[in-house]
């Protein structure tokens, strides 16, 4: 027997931090393999470091505050944040810039608002807002997929831009792209219609070529998260309908400045957005009610940004803004008590 | 009785937000009879095996004590008498460890047995019991020591004497038995359903009401099929229904089954009877049955041994206060590889350290778990606020914002948050990824939250003491001062014309106290004509009426005076009594005496 007293329940507990970190990070790999067979090597070049910058800023910011490391780095809450970085950044990236994004995330964002479960914002989100509105150029010099491509970068290629922001064969126009998001604003922006847009060979059947099929794969993990009960499906479908509805909405209205919706939901970081970045339960709402308030004004708001904002793609920002709305939301949401007056006899 | 088919077949049933599955473990334990134990040598007997005040022995040390002799009564409303298990001998009245999270001991009646069981003679049975008044069976019920058995222990004559204002229409009667591994209720279903049955008639004519809702969860089939059985040759088989209730913990939480039964959730911070409804444990109609019908105290109980770490997991017919070692050695010793044992169920019951604690009313379960079975849940990982544990909670809480002011010792907030309808259960911690000791958070909470009502309570007494004495100081000093002016004017005013003392003063204060000091006098004066003094006699004792009886008897044989007697007895002095009539009272002297005595 232990000495200790140790209060109820003395069940054996059935959920863990870091299987739970562990679940998100398999739901992952589909849509990395299919990322980096659009993209190439980079995205797992970007990876690696940003994992390994993580583990270390977040090894050395315990260090200072005197905490033992390995516990927290065990949660892999900080492989998440990495991971979930190195999707959202351009895949040819030069490296210092993905250190200056970690950092900022994992001391800056988490640890020095008191580590997992303290930071009001999502650490990868502002990471990439961060590095965006800093490196604007850099941050938005994207790949075309390889369908597009005149000539795909090899490993080395890949290596060699990111350490040493050598582009292959010298021209660094020759191989980049804007993403579709990108191309559909500039193509907006000069007044052009959306027919006229989408004959160019950029397209496919309703998002960029390539690029379109993304989100299915992040959509095949969201279901895997789902089914294995680590999110649940009150801020994904919140996130999608708003997005769909609002979008459908001006769409309706004008369809030739409007995109179709599908385009909306397949592009950018929508469904990574809805299924593994506004489901960030730290800085989401944890009411029901206030998640699907919550869900839905972030795709309400990446329509809002993606139309009428600054940046072609929206959902990092959108996410940030409603970081800070939930504990305001969390708060007038609460859930009626067993006993309280309210609903029912 | 009119209806005799089965009127509830299909009952709707109404769910409770959230709960848990967890493996049941019941099969550990079920497969017996409940088995008799042997009469220990040593019987421990809290004073305080009930909600309320400890009761009070009425046995020495040295006493001779029969089996079901009352060795302690109760002590106020809410509390309940402690019968003798067994006959013996008192050997001691002493703090001894008790089954209490805290582990600290209390007061026991230790008594050592002589294995003859000799009886004390028991109340008649009140097998008459339709006819007779609920109050007579309250009081049966509370003098056999009847509690609630499923774990609260709230004395039961309490739980059913609701009052006027609450019309109770259903006893639901509580067979979920929805912690793990407890098979004792589903044991005492299957072997006693018939006592249960009868229990459930007393206490519907007890209470008045209309229908009983037995709540079963469907893991337990013999006990839903015993008890079927014993309902269908009961003649309140039309007012009473079994109804199977999915499992699912925690309902057989009294609010969580009301309302899977009834749809009906009890007011926050009131009782069942708000609604109408009266719960009680099968465990508790069966010891009323006994009670009533039998005349029995409730001196025994079901208890289950079980876990993986103990040698043969049973259930015991066991007498109260018998040490939990003695049920442990009787199911073959602990094994080696036992990491706790527990007291009550693995979601809400607590950790004892010490074998000699004795099983008490509310005791149902010693659970031995291997670390397989209860692994250590490593140090507690910060909130990632996922909210499990909401969804988890069955009071619809929000336990991590709980646990975040919980842990800041925000106590208002905590309260804002509805801390005082958590239940304990459990069911948060259990689902949490960080392994964070919510309960244990909330019952710091509770229990600096009360510590705080009662700190409060007591500043808020020395507040209202503090200034009404600082009233009374003023008061003093205001009168003091109206009395020393008063002087002072008096003795100026005396070489002029006193009569218009009054006029001659400019203040308008001055000049009311003057008018009452005067009309003081006048009335002083008027009484005294009369020959009524005025008096401070009215509130007396009567060892002081008679003293002052005596007197006047006394001044009577002397051929004094007798003082006016209209108003009642006199307390005077007959110095002061004698004192010369005055006829003029507007000297500063009467005036200061006149207003001593108002």
């Amino acid at each position: 027997m232990t000495g200790v007293v140790v209060s109820s329940p003395h069940s054996a507990r059935v959920n863990r931090v870091d299987g739970v970190m562990l679940q998100v990070i398999l739901a992952l790999i589909p849509g990395i393999l299919a990322m980096t067979w659009l993209f190439g090597w980079g995205l797992l070049i970007n990876m690696a470091l940003a994992v390994t910058f993580a583990v270390a800023a977040e090894a050395l910011v315990l260090r200072l505050r005197g905490r033992p490391a390995l516990p927290v780095l065990s949660d892999l809450s900080a492989v998440v944040t990495a991971m979930l970085l190195a999707i959202a950044i351009p895949p040819i990236l030069p490296w210092w810039l993905t250190l200056i994004g970690v950092l900022f995330a994992i001391v800056v964002v988490k640890q020095l608002y008191g580590g997992l479960g303290y930071n009001p914002f999502n650490p990868a989100m502002a990471a990439y807002v961060f590095l965006l509105i800093s490196w604007p150029v850099a941050m938005t010099t994207w790949l075309p997929p390889h369908m597009l491509a005149d000539q795909a970068l090899s490993f080395m290629d890949s290596l060699r831009a990111i350490f040493l922001g050598v582009a292959p064969g010298g021209n660094w126009d020759a191989v980049t792209a804007a993403t579709p998001l990108g191309e559909m604003r500039n193509q907006l922006g000069q007044n052009r219609m959306i027919e006229e847009i989408r004959q160019s060979p950029l397209w496919g059947d309703f998002g960029g070529r390539g690029w379109e099929w993304v989100g299915n794969w992040f959509l095949l993990g969201g279901l895997y998260l789902l089914w294995k009960r680590i999110i649940t499906w009150h801020i994904p479908v919140a996130f999608i309908a708003g997005l769909l509805v609002i979008a459908g909405m001006f769409w309706a209205l004008d369809p030739q400045t409007h995109p179709f919706p599908a385009f909306h939901l397949f592009s950018g970081g929508a469904i990574l957005g809805a299924f593994f970045i506004a489901t960030d339960p730290v800085t989401a709402c944890t009411t029901k009610k206030g998640q699907l308030i919550f869900g839905a004004a972030i795709g309400a708001l990446v329509f809002v940004i993606r139309t009428w904002g600054g940046y072609p793609d929206a959902v990092a920002f959108a996410v940030l803004l409603m970081n800070i709305a939930a504990p305001t939301i969390d708060y007038y949401t609460q859930p009626r008590v067993y006993g309280h007056p309210g609903a029912g006899k | 009785m009119q209806a005799t088919q089965p009127r509830f077949k299909s009952r709707q049933l109404w769910q409770f937000h959230g709960g848990i599955h967890v493996p049941d473990q019941k099969a550990v334990s079920n497969a017996g009879k409940v088995q008799p134990t042997p009469c220990p040598k040593i019987l421990i007997l809290p004073l305080q095996q009930h909600i309320g005040a400890p009761a009070n022995p009425v046995v020495k040390v040295g006493d001779r004590v029969l089996k079901g002799q009352v060795i302690a009564e109760p002590r106020g409303y809410v509390c309940a008498p402690v019968h003798a298990s067994s006959s013996g001998t008192v050997i001691a009245i002493e703090d001894r460890p008790v089954p209490h999270p805290s582990g600290l001991s209390a007061p026991c009646v230790v008594i050592e047995t002589d294995g003859q069981e000799a009886w004390v003679d028991l109340p008649e049975p009140l097998t008459d019991y339709e006819s007779l008044d609920p109050a007579v069976l309250r009081e049966r019920i509370r003098a056999c020591g009847v509690v609630g058995m499923g774990g609260a222990s709230f004395p039961t004559s309490v739980k059913l004497n609701p009052g006027k204002d609450h019309q109770i229409h259903t006893l639901v009667v509580n067979g979920a038995e929805c912690e793990p591994y407890i098979t004792c209720d589903d044991l005492l279903m299957r072997e006693r359903s018939g006592d249960v049955l009868q229990g459930i008639r007393i206490l519907l004519h007890l209470l008045g009401a209309r229908q009983c809702l037995i709540g079963i969860e469907d893991n337990k089939p013999e006990a839903i099929e015993s008890m079927r059985l014993a309902r269908a040759e009961s003649d309140i088989r039309d007012r009473v229904e079994i109804v199977v209730i999915p499992t699912l913990y925690p309902s057989g939480g009294e609010k969580q089954l009301i309302k899977v039964l009834t749809g009906r959730e009890v007011p926050s911070h009131g009782i069942p009877a708000q609604i109408g409804v009266v719960c009680q444990n099968v465990g508790t109609t069966a010891a009323v049955a006994d009670a009533v019908l039998r005349g029995r105290p409730l001196i025994e109980r079901y208890v289950t041994v079980t876990g993986r770490g103990v040698a043969k997991p049973c259930n015991l017919n066991v007498r109260v206060g018998t040490p939990a070692a003695d049920l442990i050695a009787q199911c073959g010793g602990l094994r080696r590889n036992l990491r706790k044992l527990v007291c009550g169920g693995p979601m809400m019951g607590f950790e004892i350290d010490n074998q000699a604690i004795p099983i008490t009313k509310a005791a149902n379960c010693l659970l031995a778990l291997t670390p397989a079975e209860s692994p250590d849940p490593g140090p507690a990982l910060p909130c990632i606020r996922c909210g499990r544990c909401a969804d988890a909670c069955p009071a619809s809480l929000l336990p991590q914002q709980l646990y975040w002011y919980a842990r800041a010792k925000d106590l208002d907030r905590v309260q804002d948050y509805n801390l005082f309808d958590c239940i304990e259960c459990g069911c948060c911690a259990h689902v949490c990824p960080s392994h964070i000791p919510l309960v244990q958070y909330y019952r710091y909470a509770k229990t600096e939250s009360w510590a705080r009502e009662q700190e409060k309570k007591k500043a808020d007494h020395a507040k209202a003491r503090h200034a009404a004495k600082l009233e009374r100081q003023e008061r003093q000093e205001r009168e003091r001062q109206a009395k020393l002016r008063s002087r002072k004017e008096a003795a100026k005013e005396k070489p002029a014309t006193q009569g218009q003392a009054a006029h001659v003063v400019d203040d308008p204060k001055k000049a009311a106290i003057e008018a009452a000091r005067q009309r003081a006098a006048a009335k002083k004066a008027a009484l005294a004509e009369e020959g009524v003094i005025p008096k401070n006699t009215e509130d007396l004792a009567a060892a002081q009426q008679q003293q002052v009886a005596a007197a006047q008897a006394r001044r009577r044989a002397a051929g004094l005076r007798e003082p006016e007697a209209k108003a009642g007895p006199e307390a005077r002095d007959t110095d002061q009594t004698h004192q010369p009539p005055q006829t003029k009272a507007t000297g500063p002297k009467a005036e200061t005496a006149s207003e001593e005595q108002a």
